[in-house]
Parts: structure tokens; C-alpha cells; sequence
């Protein structure tokens, strides 16, 4: 059974980046499928990466991450500054990440404004 | 890394630094061609080469270092250690490298050194001063492995150079990294064949602001 957990950005925007990884990392090796909202830090990701690398085993293969920036899609100049201002305040919580273990999902596409995500089950039925 | 593994990575920080060598790392996922690109500069600019390459995904699992590479470009002169760096993944599954002949006790000891090599790489971000990311421009440019490197590099202000290998098959898409990456140089070239490397190479004197 597949298990999805939403995860709003006021449960993580208060904790410091190890707590925030080791939050997320032990939900995913509860084999939930992760969707986080808002988007981490690059130092969150590589700390994420590495903190991953440490807990992979023969059964822990691993994880896969994918989000969706949608600051990018603010054209206007007004509208971007509004957004660096918000993202100053409230940290990144525009957008939308997606984690799982790479047990369970095989591929996450980014086309780049849309995400799409395949497990085991729908791969095969693609075939 | 454990104790001894830092204290040698301080140790050769230490001896780079009084050297006053520019280091330049070769980051990026699996696969991309780092240590086929790390041959080709070992190669033309010292006659040696500098670690082996693979079909089979994390064949580089330690750090590699070539100290003192000087290339030379329109009168211009530039030396650098070079750091080959382990493929940095989200996932490393030894059933994969099962898959592709290995015997499962080998395989396992190859995910697990990867592992490790990831580690390492994140870990050897902090020393470098300028980076080329080498990506397979037959693949999607989009990964977050490709996003979360560069804005870690972003995040330290260290220059970066990208690479967009394997032009010579017929799937690379140079246009593709060039529209995910627009704030970056992107040089296309095959370290196989040595196509458009020279151009590369002038790149290099730009990142290094030689």
C-alpha cells in the first residue's frame, strides 16, 4: 500500500536544518511518500544527501527528491520582490517538494513546471 | 570518514594551501564522464592518466587528486590540483550492480564504498575553489542532484563551469542544460574524444580569473 504524508511547512519552519532532515529522513524510512510544503535549502539537500548515504543498507536503498520552484513563474519585478520579501520572513515555503525511498519510487519527472512520479506498480504497467 | 579520514583531508588541505594551488573540482552525478574528463586534462597536459572509467555506475568511490597540472592557453599559464570526486546520488542500490555481472558479496562492497564516496564528495565541497560540473547532455539536466550541488556552490560563492559531455552521441542536448542552468557557462564537449576541449580549457582561465 502506498502511503502518502503531507507535511505543511509550519511543522519544519521552526527547526533548525539537522532536525528538519532527520524529521523528514525518518519518515521515509517509514516507506512514506513525502509532500513537503515549501522547499528546502541546497545545504538542507546536500545534508539530506549525505544524512541518506549513511542509512543506506540492503534494505534502505535510498531516496528520491524532486520540487517545484514556483518563485520562478513570478514575472514581475514587483511581484518577485514581494516574494523575496515573503521567503525572507517566512523562509521558503512556496513550492512544493516530494521525497520518497527509491524503493518505492523509481522515477519523479520534472518538465520543469509539472511533476510526475512512477512507482514499481506504475512502471510496470507501462511496460 | 571516521578520525583518520579527516585528519587526512585537513592534512592535504593543509599542504595545498602553503602551494597556493588553485584546486578544481569535477562534481556531478554518476556517469556523467568526470574521470573520463579528469584523463583527457591528465593526459594532454602531464602524459598520464588519472583513475579508471566504467559502464557500471560509481566506478570512482574515493577522492582523487593530480597536484601541479599547468595547461596553457594563448600565452596564459594556469596550475591546479585536480579533484576527481565520486558521482554524487540520492541512491545506491547493489542490486543494480547485480544486475550489470557483479557478484552479490562485490556488489555490496561497491554500494557500500559509494556511499562513502558520496559522503566525501559533499564533504570536499568546502576546499574547492572553483568547479566544473560534468553532466551527460543525453540526460534530463533537471535532477535535484544537479540543482542541489550547484546551489551549494552558489551558497559558498565558488566559481562553476558546466560541462555538458557525451556530444558526440545523437541524443546530447547541449540547449537543454544551457535552458536549465541560464545563469551558467556551458561548454559542450566529449572528453572521449577530446571534441571541443580546447575550448574547455579556455574556460577554465575564466572560472579561475587567470
Amino acid at each position: 500500500m502506498l502511503t502518502l504524508q503531507f507535511i505543511p511547512y509550519s511543522e519544519i519552519g521552526s527547526l533548525n536544518s539537522d532536525k528538519k532532515v532527520q524529521k523528514l529522513l525518518r519518515v521515509v524510512q517509514e516507506e512514506k511518500i513525502i509532500l513537503l510544503e515549501g522547499r528546502l535549502a541546497s545545504t538542507e539537500k546536500s545534508e539530506l544527501i549525505r544524512k541518506t548515504m549513511e542509512e543506506i543498507d540492503e534494505k534502505f536503498k535510498g531516496i528520491e527528491i524532486e520540487e517545484l520552484d514556483l518563485d520562478k513563474k513570478d514575472k514581475a519585478f514587483l511581484e518577485k520582490i514581494k516574494t523575496v520579501l515573503i521567503n525572507f520572513i517566512m523562509g521558503s515555503r512556496r513550492g512544493l517538494t516530494i521525497i520518497g525511498p527509491a524503493s518505492i519510487i523509481k522515477e519523479i519527472k520534472k518538465d520543469p513546471d509539472k511533476i510526475q512520479l512512477f512507482t514499481e506498480e506504475s512502471r510496470k504497467r507501462r511496460k | 570518514m571516521g578520525i583518520f579520514g579527516n585528519f587526512l583531508r585537513k592534512f592535504l588541505k593543509a599542504l595545498f594551501a602553503k602551494k597556493g594551488n588553485v584546486k578544481l573540482g569535477l562534481y556531478g552525478p554518476p556517469n556523467g564522464g568526470k574521470t573520463t574528463l579528469a584523463n583527457k586534462i591528465t593526459m594532454d597536459w602531464l602524459g598520464e592518466e588519472m583513475g579508471s572509467v566504467s559502464p557500471i555506475a560509481h566506478e570512482t568511490r574515493e577522492i582523487q587528486i593530480k597536484e601541479q597540472v599547468t595547461i596553457k592557453s594563448k600565452g596564459k599559464e594556469l596550475t591546479f590540483s585536480l579533484v576527481d570526486t565520486p558521482g554524487i546520488a540520492t541512491k545506491i542500490d547493489f542490486e543494480e550492480f547485480i544486475k550489470s555481472g557483479m557478484e552479490e558479496k562485490e556488489a555490496k562492497s561497491r554500494a557500500k564504498e559509494a556511499t562513502k564516496g558520496v559522503i566525501d564528495a559533499i564533504k570536499w565541497l568546502d576546499d574547492m575553489d572553483a568547479v566544473v560540473i560534468v553532466l551527460d547532455a543525453t540526460k534530463d539536466p533537471y535532477s535535484q542532484v544537479n540543482i542541489t550541488i550547484i546551489g551549494n556552490l552558489e551558497a559558498r560563492k565558488i566559481p562553476v563551469l558546466i560541462v555538458a559531455n557525451k556530444i558526440d552521441l545523437k541524443k546530447a542536448d547541449i540547449k537543454k542544460v544551457q535552458a536549465a542552468f541560464p545563469q551558467y557557462d556551458v561548454i559542450g564537449i566529449s572528453a572521449k574524444y577530446g571534441t571541443n576541449v580546447d575550448n574547455f580549457y579556455e574556460s577554465l582561465f575564466k572560472i579561475t580569473n587567470k
